[in-house]
């Protein structure tokens, strides 16, 4: 799978599609305003894309994270938001919180 | 045709914006690049455990430079969604950039550059770069605000390589308990700076729907569940606000 050209195909067209943006935001700066109804529009399509893809993770995720429980995820983000509160909004020591503390609830549960 | 003046132009501008360069450099090499990376170190950790080799997964950061996007990725190619629905959901996590790219530019321009640089200087914007290159830049010399630009960008997109890197070699290496730690960086990372950060209605009102939808659709249709979770959601939350906002104006 690791050498597979289809795959690496796939990454290169992902790339281009999101430099689309990035090159049309040079290529339209200056004649367009960017408070405009359509960017508006846009900036909420992304958001709730980007909302709509780790609420999915959280709830019904695939792979590795499928072997913790919907519970034991949602006590982890919730110790995370709160290191994240506690320490003034650091975001480097609030991720790792969460990430620290799913291992530990998997792990003194016993089931890995 | 002045050519000679071009370049002369060019490294006149660069020489005397050297320290901006490095300013940049320096002031994404502190908290900005750890925070940044640890995302990267969750999303090696995902593509090692979704089976990408390892140039594979540094490329995708080289090249999409986008968190959301490169998450998507996998997550949809680990649900089996078809390439179409896959590029065109990667594609939606970063409408946002061209905004982003339309509000900073005009901040950038200098009469030293050419159209090229503008491009490459494209490529670079992403949330953090962008952020606080809207807030540092206008306070700069037009000259400096490039190179400040590029500096503190290239920096971290550097860092985000290392970490996708480091990422994928502790997911590799360690047990599959330090994997599922890994990979709920991304996750976490996400809900934090979502929920901390964004505070005007309409942000707030498009990831609640987004959130909403977002399981619900991947149930309704597998294949497009992210695609129309994104579409469906925004459009609510932007149509709920227009309504209320023309309500307001009205009374």
């Amino acid at each position: 799978m690791s050498a597979d050209p289809e795959l690496w195909l796939l990454v290169a067209i992902c790339g281009l599609a999101t430099f689309a943006w990035r090159g049309a935001g040079v290529f339209l700066s200056g004649g367009i305003n960017p408070n405009s109804a359509l960017f508006t529009w846009l900036g909420c399509v992304a958001y709730a894309t980007l909302a709509a893809l780790i609420s999915r993770i959280m709830f019904l995720p695939v792979g590795t994270l499928a072997a913790s429980g919907l519970g034991e995820r949602i006590t982890a983000a919730a110790i995370a938001a709160a290191v994240f509160a506690i320490t003034g909004k650091n975001l480097f020591l609030g991720v790792i919180s969460g990430g620290v503390s799913l291992v530990a609830i998997v792990w003194l549960l016993g089931r890995s | 045709m002045r050519d000679a003046d071009g370049p002369d132009e060019n490294t006149g501008g660069f020489a005397l914006s050297g320290a901006a360069w490095r300013t940049g450099v320096r002031e994404a090499l502190g908290v900005p690049a750890a925070v940044l990376a640890s995302g990267y170190i969750g999303f090696g950790a995902l593509a090692s455990d979704a089976g990408f080799s390892l140039p594979l997964a540094i490329f995708s950061t080289m090249t999409i430079w986008a968190l959301p996007g490169q998450i998507a990725l996998i997550e949809l190619r680990a649900l089996g969604t078809a390439a179409p629905a896959l590029v065109l959901a990667v594609m939606l996590t970063s409408a946002r950039f061209l905004p982003m790219t339309v509000t900073l530019l005009p901040i950038l321009r200098h009469p030293a550059y050419r159209r090229w640089h503008y491009y490459l200087a494209g490529h670079f914007i992403a949330m953090t770069g962008w952020a606080v290159a809207m807030r540092r830049c206008p306070q700069m010399p037009v000259g400096e605000r490039m190179p400040y630009f590029i500096g503190f960008a290239a920096a971290l997109w550097l860092a985000c390589l290392a970490g996708t890197a480091i990422g994928y070699y502790l997911s590799d290496s360690l047990t599959e308990l330090v994997t599922l730690g890994l990979v709920f960086l991304n996750p976490v990372y996400f809900i934090l700076i979502l929920g901390g950060e964004v505070r005007h209605r309409l942000g707030v009102l498009s990831l609640l729907c987004g959130a909403i939808a977002g399981p619900l659709m991947q149930l309704v249709t597998p294949q497009w569940g992210l695609l129309v979770a994104g579409l469906l959601g925004g459009t609510v939350a932007f149509l709920i606000t227009r309504v209320w906002r023309s309500d307001v104006g009205r009374s």
